[in-house]
């Protein structure tokens, strides 16, 4: 008796997994036949598209790792409300957002995981260093990747006419903060802190390049981890160097904490940082130690973005604040579906050669691709923390899209005006 | 000289906390002979449930101080709950098993712990509000904070109150009884299940302290802030010879001036041929130069099978 109730249990198990499995693969052509059979004017046949998503979702950067997630949601949200059609099919898309916990190993097995289920493209991942491993699987796959905001030059140096990303890379950027250290805030001696990342690193190299360029000398290289604590080791060491700038190749999550100890230390040199560090988290978590900070994030600013303000206002009413890259990945996924409409087809062998031609405008100004899949003209934009807000310093480079429907602007300017600017401060 | 000092202050601070983490670690063992990988999560929900109560007594208008003391008592309270639960589910129905089991638990244990606090407390880091305003002090070139002063007060002020109570009372000479060997403590009618769930106790009361003590450093608390500080204080308890107390304070405190030391230090003495981020390698070489001299750390002694 007994026996005979355990291959009992396993058929019943086996037929519902198989009725699952079925139900997942079949939904487009099982959807079809269901509409078809009522008596009202037949209704498109529909399909599901899935679009991949992978960023960290758990560890010390979580929230960039949701930002970008939330950006990529609402594109997804905003796509399949205008009801698009695809070679004649009414396209749903989904989105499956996987966590790679910013960590090498694991972004790789959640590629290989987006690849098996299919998925028609990726937009991700968030950091440098699990991007690069992941995009050969992309690749393999022939799958389309675009990232919002893995910045180390390498990721499109591979070769791959698979990867892509819609914000300028370190090389940019590291030139922008390190010459910027030099020539505006007057630094002679600076000193380099990076978190052993690929994006940390990579940006940290650049940085010290430009320094040097520009005429500092670099007196102390340190490193950390991305999940220390404890930098007064590293900043006494800094300390006795005796900088004017301090320079962070690394996340808001230590860049916090870091500036805090710095200011106990008692150390006047100025603090800049990159991209990964130019957040709202970072003022919340260094408080008034963040005071005066100097950073510099791969793309406009929110209040310049483009066509960003109904971006901002959607976002902020659905998830509250943005951090850095939700926009980016917003146009990211948007960026997919472009090329999907002009290719005709959701196949990624028929679409991937439309993602390099892309030519859109995005919330985050125009989208366009160099031979490499890197943006063209991407712009830098250099902040400085002051009253516990980001401030706009200067931009350079990017391209301000004309706006697509400057009829309606003049109408709506008056109001929209005065309701972003304050907005935009955040 | 000044950089030196400061690099003492800082590893001294650290060590501190190190060592009152390696405590906990280092009784458990030294009384059943388990390696409770859990103690570093017990830190974690020590910090952060000092976080949620100073948070929401943070308006209420009571003195700062007194804030910080209600939410260090409930820290240490909970945490004690929290020993005494682990010994009691996970551990001691497993007492006789072998010695790979209750191991595992252990690191079950930690998973368990880290998981409950994520959804808990979230994912992201979370500013522990600074409670006393931090005054900056110079002395000889080298700056350092009150809290800082308090940490190795504190710590050093628990460190003789946990001599005192293992090497003066009752309850210490049955810890030290049943340490030297279960069956013959239990024969002289000392209640074992009692003496071991105290040293659970004692031990996570000691880890809520070093969790708020590291929260009012570092003024931040992460879900997963346990797992390295807890892997850090073992090192330090097996530096110093894991199941001893003397040991487990003196590894801790050496460990942490050893790590800030070898941060800084390391990149002159080798000519930058080997940079800061070789500073948990320095930590762990010196751990296993101790213990290739002394097998079994600075202050353990050699004692049959139970070591």
């Amino acid at each position: 008796m007994k026996d005979a109730r355990i291959p009992g249990v396993l058929i019943v198990l086996a037929a519902s997994v198989a009725m699952i499995g079925c139900g997942k693969k079949e939904e487009p052509k099982a959807a079809a036949p269901a509409p078809a059979a009522a008596p009202a004017p037949a209704p498109k046949p529909e399909i599901v598209v899935k679009i991949g998503h992978v960023a960290p979702l758990t560890g010390p950067i979580a929230h960039l790792g949701k930002d970008n997630e939330n950006g990529a949601r609402l594109a997804v949200d905003d796509a399949n409300a205008k009801k698009l059609e695809i070679d004649g099919k009414l396209v749903k898309f989904e989105l499956l957002g996987e966590d790679d916990q910013a960590d090498p190993k694991t972004g790789t097995v959640v590629a290989q995981k987006l690849v098996d289920a299919k998925v028609a493209g990726v937009v991700g991942h968030l950091n440098s260093g699990t991007t690069i491993p992941a995009s050969a699987i992309y690749n393999q796959a022939g799958l389309p990747q675009i990232s919002p905001s893995a910045t180390n030059p390498k990721y499109t140096q591979q070769g791959f006419n698979t990867t892509f990303r819609v914000m300028a890379n370190d090389i940019q950027q590291g030139s922008v903060v390190g010459t910027y250290a030099v020539k505006d805030m007057g630094a002679k001696k600076v000193a380099i802190i990076d978190d052993r990342t690929a994006y940390g690193q990579g940006l940290a190299d650049e940085v010290e390049k430009a320094a040097k360029a520009a005429g500092a000398t670099i007196v102390a290289r340190e490193f950390t981890t991305d999940k220390a604590t404890d930098f007064k080791a590293i900043l006494t060491k800094i300390k006795a160097k005796n900088p004017d700038v301090i320079f962070l190749g690394g996340m808001d999550a230590i860049g916090g904490p870091m500036l805090k100890q710095i200011k106990e230390l008692g150390i006047k040199a100025k603090f800049t940082t990159g991209d990964g560090g130019c957040s709202p988290e970072l003022i919340k978590l260094a408080a008034a130690a963040s005071e005066g900070v100097i950073c510099t994030q791969a793309g406009l600013p929110v209040d310049k973005l483009p066509n960003g303000q109904k971006f901002v206002e959607d976002f902020t009413k659905k998830y509250g604040q943005i951090q850095i890259y939700s926009p980016y990945s917003y146009d990211a996924v948007m960026v997919l579906i472009d090329a999907m409409k002009r290719a005709n087809s959701v196949d990624p062998v028929k679409y991937l050669p439309e993602v390099g031609k892309t030519s859109y405008d995005g919330v985050t100004g125009k989208v366009e691709f160099d031979e490499k899949g890197d943006i063209k003209n991407g712009a830098i934009t250099v902040f400085e923390i002051k009253d516990g807000k980001l401030v706009t310093l200067k931009s350079e480079g990017g391209t301000v899209a004309a706006a697509p429907a400057p009829a309606a602007a003049p109408a709506a300017a008056p109001a929209a005006a005065p309701a972003a600017a304050p907005e935009a401060k955040k | 000289m000044d950089t030196l000092l400061q690099q003492l202050i800082n590893g001294l601070t650290l060590g501190a906390v190190y060592a009152l983490v390696a405590l906990g670690y280092t009784m458990v063992y030294g009384i059943i002979g388990l390696i409770n990988f859990a103690h570093g999560e017990v830190v974690m929900i020590g910090t952060m449930v000092a976080f949620t109560i100073i948070v929401s007594l943070a308006g209420s208008g009571m003195p700062p101080l007194l804030i910080l003391s209600v939410g260090l008592l409930i820290a240490v309270v909970a945490c004690m709950v929290l020993g005494w639960g682990l010994e009691r589910v996970a551990y001691r129905p497993l007492r006789h098993a072998p010695r790979l089991t209750p191991l595992i638990t252990a690191i079950g244990m930690s998973i368990v712990l880290q998981n409950v606090a994520m959804i808990i407390w979230g994912r992201n880091y979370i500013t522990f509000p600074p409670m006393i305003e931090k005054q900056i002090y110079e002395v000889a070139g080298a700056s350092f904070t009150n809290v800082q002063v308090a940490i190795v007060v504190l710590a050093a002020l628990v460190m003789i109150g946990l001599t005192y109570l293992v090497q003066r009372t009752r309850m210490g000479m049955a810890m030290r009884a049943t340490a030297q060997n279960q069956h013959v403590a239990q024969l002289m009618g000392v209640d074992i299940d009692r003496v071991i769930a105290m040293a659970f106790i004692i031990g996570s009361a000691l880890g809520a302290l070093a969790g708020c003590m590291v929260g009012s450093y570092y003024e931040i608390a992460h879900y997963q802030m346990g797992f390295m500080l807890g892997l850090k204080a073992f090192t330090a308890a097996v530096l110093g010879g894991i199941g001893n107390m003397a040991g487990a304070m003196a590894g801790g405190l050496l460990l942490g001036i050893i790590e800030a030391l070898g941060a800084g230090y390391i990149g002159d003495l080798t000519g930058n041929f080997l940079g800061s981020h070789y500073q948990d390698i320095f930590a762990f070489m010196v751990l296993i130069v101790v213990l290739m001299f002394r097998p079994s750390g600075l202050f353990g002694e050699r004692t049959g099978d139970r070591a």
